[in-house]
């Protein structure tokens, strides 16, 4: 642990939250007993493999399963004719797509086969070696089809087409040919051209950047089992089962509550796990045998077959005064969904040019089909890519001035009132506060050494609210449990456990926190969106002033007095007014031990659609050292402020912000997906999926700024995902600094800064 | 259906029987190459033979004449034992940089050098260290010279049902040192894109009396460059024997572009890191005296 700093306003003084605790899931965690997606054994379970496809693109002539099935320990196979078909979505669609159609294809290919490891077939058999020779003996006969990779050329005339079906969306008149471009989704205020004309500099740029994997270290897994009665119970490693179980219930047309999905625990997400791979195979194949099926994915199939977040193309222009005043901005972006639309486009454009006023704005994010795997949530979907272009943009305009980059960006920083280009009308916010923050560290005007260069860049991030149910269970000894049901991915439990301590004034210890299954609370929307512990936590303080609401009714009961004259405080009912101090108090744990006998069992539950979470700033300084004769890359100093509102658990705040800025650096240098000339991955592990590793960074260090969010009870602002959206800026801008030379292009690996290196060089000659 | 078999025998003789009995059958040493590739559906064996319970494999015998270490030694093992290290302290430095901490407790010298990458990284070092490959098999006991035993990536000069059991490295003269560097984009737990091992002896007015210098990942199999080694005899450091061996070093090269880097990059970095290996393989000797 080291020791996180906080500056800012700090209101409220509280015994657990803002405070470290011991964290209820530790102990299990350490010694090995917590329980994650490969854990759950059942008796007679059958283990299930997945036949992909080797090719990029291809139609599926035929898939023959029958010397697979003839196999001695094969209980069953699947394709795509046992799932369910449906038909494409149509349009209207919302800022997030949901298309049956492309969900059913995806877990299973249909017609073609859209990526390299696209499932095919799934066996179940009585051995996961029987299971592996099995796939091999289904033949499948393909039509290999040209494929492509790249967003930007993806999106041109020409291209091979993934989905015949699917035409440009918004186009008048209707286009006449099939394309990969989904949509165009932005927002425009002002007007441009006047914009640029009245700056006196605009600065135009180019970037790409790779899509990059999650890189949670636990592999999916799950274990299916079905009953003759139709039932199906689904233990399973994601970050939303209430999700897992609305989607499996539509996708295989079954009544929902015939599902009990629980979410073991697990080991990372970062938006990777939102969704359904492996389950509905697993599913189909427990209903062919009457059997449980574990699935366990390697990694390689995580890395070939599960999403990452979309690689990018930004075309950036950004004008502005003299002294700094953005004039004008204007963005037009390619984003590759993967096989299937639905890249973040809508949240993308919300987010790199939020964090200023800027009179004159526009952005167009394009949605774009290539041969690679449908991409998913990354924390803070869409905004780290082009949130770089942006802020790489706004530094140079900085230095052309001869302006220091902070004070640039806080004479046009957003601040309440303000609205944004998206339509965000702006409450209490902390923009101010983290750039005033980071000017003031030390860290930013720290002397550099040779070879060295810092980068620095501002993220914004509007959060999730949503959907959450709580509910809270008083026991006779005064003891209480909490039942969740957003998965714990960052530390959720000890926060929930804080607040509920803190509202009933009691030990945190005598809370226990646990993570229930779909049949045993209301609707939980998943855990991303930086929206838990604002949501949810809003959930178990409103189900623990329930509890409260009826402790004091019990002491009014047993004082014979009316409830409006009793009051809560410190873990005690009290008596007020007239009453004050002439009656002795009851502690907690003597109403709990009286209910039993009096009004009966006490609990509380709260079922909430949370709205108010705002937006939230995190601001990064990141220093990098270059190898000059081999162009390699050393993260040497690196830190990271943050507005988290109120860090109800300081240290795990400080575990996300450090989180992020890690990814960021992994994201910025090395890491990129490395595909043959056939559209094949080539890197399918960690040794060659550069992420990484603990020996890469330097300590990160933490500033939480704390500006309370006046819509939550404890002031919380989400924070999982600020603190990757400004890392791969910092850390590419460093590099470019450190070298003198723009690149511009995602991963700046050793070659490509040696080869940056090499021409500036020239350049100089 | 017949599952993996494995066997644990205790003498060599009784694993060339093995080895002869079933077709295709694979030595398992400390197994971070093997099991990954099995569970990789990369080879699918019927029978792995572990040669750990062999007494032969698993000791370090220093003599006056010539240092013995068991091909079945670990990284760790061999990192501790700091006679060894004082003598051939690039040999160390290269099987401690295999994979991480938790690798190196398992990965073995013998392992490394018979999975046959082209960037493994002991490889370079031991072909630098001037070693002989102690090969077991049907037809009996024979040596190898180290830059002979690597044939292709993946192949190596084993027969069938053979296999190696300790490598034999001279004992240094005075004023010698060695060295291995390796680049990698990340600090560890990554696959070398160059690899670099240079040994060197030194007269005594520091000029170099005798010279090794190999490179790994580089070419299909790792190299002993010849042309290096000229350009280091009789020399001292200066900075016109460092161009003559970053030159030699890229003249040597034979790489292939993939996912670890690229032809261009790899060939420059190869004259880079072999002109920093000499350096350190210098100060070595030079603090070697006697
Ligand atoms: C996470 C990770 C990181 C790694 N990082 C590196 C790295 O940085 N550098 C590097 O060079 N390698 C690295 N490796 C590869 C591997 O660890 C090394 O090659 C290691 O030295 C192999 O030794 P082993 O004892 O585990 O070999 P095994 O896996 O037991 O065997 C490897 C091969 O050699 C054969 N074999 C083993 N011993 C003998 C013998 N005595 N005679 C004949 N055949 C034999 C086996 O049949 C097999 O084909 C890494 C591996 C992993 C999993």
């Amino acid at each position: 642990m080291s020791d996180n700093q906080k500056s800012g306003v700090v209101g409220g003084n509280y015994r657990w939250v803002g405070n470290n605790t011991r964290r209820p899931d530790g102990v299990d965690k350490v010694t090995g007993r917590a329980r994650y997606g490969d854990d759950m054994v059942l008796p007679g379970m059958l283990h299930m493999r997945m036949l992909r496809s080797p090719h990029a693109h291809a139609r599926i002539l035929s898939i023959d399963t029958s010397d697979a099935e003839a196999m001695k320990g094969v209980k069953a196979v699947v394709t795509h004719k046992d799932v369910p078909d449906h038909p494409p979505a149509k349009p209207p669609f919302g800022p997030a797509v949901s298309d049956f159609h492309d969900l059913s294809r995806n877990i299973m290919a249909r017609e073609k086969v859209l990526y390299d490891g696209h499932a095919v077939a799934a066996v179940a058999a009585t051995t996961e070696s029987i299971a592996k020779r099995a796939v091999r003996k289904i033949k499948v006969e393909y039509e290999i089809l040209p494929h492509v990779l790249d967003p930007y050329e993806a999106a041109q005339a020409g291209a091979p087409i993934l989905h015949e079906h699917q035409f440009t969306l918004g186009l008048e008149p209707k286009p006449k040919e099939p394309s990969n471009l989904f949509r165009t989704l932005g927002g425009e205020q002002g007007n441009l051209e006047q914009g640029f004309e009245n700056s006196d500099l605009v600065i135009e740029r180019e970037f790409s950047s790779q899509p990059v994997h999650q890189g949670y270290i636990e592999p999916l897994a799950c274990v299916a089992s079905s009953s003759e009665d139709g039932a199906v119970e689904l233990w399973t490693s994601t970050q939303g089962h209430f999700v897992a179980r609305t989607l499996l219930s539509r996708l295989l047309n079954l009544d929902m509550s015939k599902f009990r999905v629980t979410a073991s625990e697990i080991g990372g997400g970062f938006g990777g796990k939102t969704t359904i791979y492996h389950e509905p195979a697993a599913i189909l194949l427990s209903m062919k045998t009457g059997r449980p099926v574990r699935s366990v994915m390697t990694r390689g199939e995580v890395l070939r077959a599960t999403g990452p977040t979309v690689g990018s193309v930004c075309r950036i222009k950004i004008g502005a005064k003299k002294d700094g005043t953005l004039v004008a901005a204007d963005a037009e972006i390619w984003y590759q969904a993967g096989a299937f639309k639905g890249g973040p486009v809508a949240r993308a454009t919300d987010s790199f040019f939020s964090p200023y006023k800027i009179p004159n704005a526009r952005t167009a994010c394009h949605d774009v089909c290539v041969n690679r795997p449908k991409a998913a949530a990354y924390r803070a979907p869409g905004a780290p890519m082009a949130t770089w272009a942006a802020e790489a943009v706004i530094n140079e305009l900085a230095t052309e001035f001869g302006l220091d980059p902070v004070e640039m960006r806080l004479k046009n920083a957003v601040k309440e009132g303000d609205t944004s280009l998206m339509g965000t009308k702006h409450g209490r916010i902390g923009c101010i506060e983290v750039l005033e923050a980071a000017k003031n560290h030390p860290h930013y005007n720290a002397p550099l050494k040779k070879n060295q260069g810092r980068g620095f860049a501002l993220g914004y991030w509007l959060h999730g609210g949503g959907l959450s149910s709580a509910s809270a269970n008083l026991l006779d000894d005064g003891t209480l449990t909490l039942a969740l049901g957003t998965p714990d991915i960052g530390g959720s439990r000890s926060s929930m456990r804080a607040m509920a301590a803190e509202e009933l004034g009691i030990d945190i210890e005598l809370v226990k926190p646990a993570v229930v299954d779909t049949a045993s609370l209301g609707y939980n929307h998943l855990t991303a969106g930086s929206r838990t512990t604002y949501a949810t936590g809003m959930a178990v303080v409103n189900a623990t002033r329930e509890i409260i609401e009826k402790l004091c009714s019990l002491a009014a009961f047993k004082w014979e007095i009316s409830v409006e004259e009793v009051r809560w405080d410190s873990g005690e009912a009290l008596p007020a007014d007239k009453y004050a101090g002439k009656l002795k108090p009851f502690s907690l744990k003597q109403l709990a031990k009286m209910a039993p006998g009096t009004v009966g069992p006490i609990a509380g539950h709260s079922e909430i659609n949370a709205k108010g979470a705002g937006a939230s700033f995190c601001a990064q300084i990141s220093d990098i050292e270059i190898d000059p004769e081999t162009g390699g890359t050393s993260p040497v100093r690196h830190t990271v402020i943050l507005d988290a509102g109120r860090a109800i658990s300081p240290d795990y705040v400080e575990g996300q912000m450090q989180g992020g800025a890690v990814q960021g650096i992994g994201w910025a240098l090395n890491e990129e997906y490395i595909y043959d000339d056939n559209g094949r991955l080539l890197n399918t592990g960690f040794l060659d999926y550069r992420m990484p590793v603990a020996s890469d960074v330097p300590m990160i260090d933490t500033l939480i700024v704390e500006v309370p969010n006046p819509k939550h009870p404890y002031g919380v602002r989400g924070v999982g995902e600020p603190p990757l959206v400004p890392a791969p800026a910092a850390v590419a801008i460093a590099v470019e600094n450190a070298i003198g030379r723009r690149m511009g292009d995602l991963p700046m690996s050793p070659p490509k800064v040696l080869a940056a290196m090499d021409a500036q060089k020239l350049a100089a000659e | 259906m017949a599952g993996l078999r494995y066997e644990a025998p205790n003498t060599v003789d009784a694993a060339i029987g093995l080895l002869s009995e079933v077709a295709g059958a694979k030595v398992l040493a400390g197994g971070t190459d093997l099991l990954v590739q099995i569970r990789e559906e990369m080879i699918d064996p019927d029978l792995i033979v572990d040669i750990k319970r062999i007494d032969e494999t698993r000791r370090i015998e220093i003599t006056p004449d010539y240092v013995k270490i068991g091909a079945a030694m670990t990284g760790a093992e061999l990192g501790e034992n700091e006679e060894l290290a004082a003598m051939w302290p690039g040999v160390i430095e290269a099987v401690e940089l295999i994979g991480s901490w938790q690798v190196q407790g398992r990965a073995t010298i013998g392992g490394n050098l018979c999975n046959a990458s082209p960037a493994a990284d002991s490889v370079p070092a031991i072909i630098a260290s001037g070693a002989k490959i102690v090969v077991a098999g049907p037809q009996g006991v024979r040596e190898i010279p180290a830059e002979e035993f690597p044939k292709a990536p993946g192949r190596t000069a084993l027969e069938a049902n053979e296999f190696v059991v300790s490598l034999v490295l001279p004992v240094p003269p005075k004023r010698s040192g060695d060295a291995y560097l390796r680049f990698i984009p990340r600090t560890e737990m990554d696959i070398a894109v160059v690899g670099a091992g240079v040994s060197v002896s030194l007269n005594e007015d520091g000029t170099c009396a005798s010279a090794r210098v190999a490179l790994g990942a580089v070419a299909p199999t790792a190299l002993l460059v010849k042309d290096a080694i000229d350009a280091l005899l009789g020399s001292k450091l200066d900075d016109v024997t460092l161009e003559k061996l970053d030159k030699a070093a890229r003249d040597a090269c034979n790489p292939i572009d993939d996912k670890r880097g690229t032809i261009e990059y790899r060939t420059k970095v190869a004259g880079v890191l072999v002109r920093r290996t000499a350096a350190i393989a210098w100060e070595r000797a030079q603090k070697q005296n006697g």
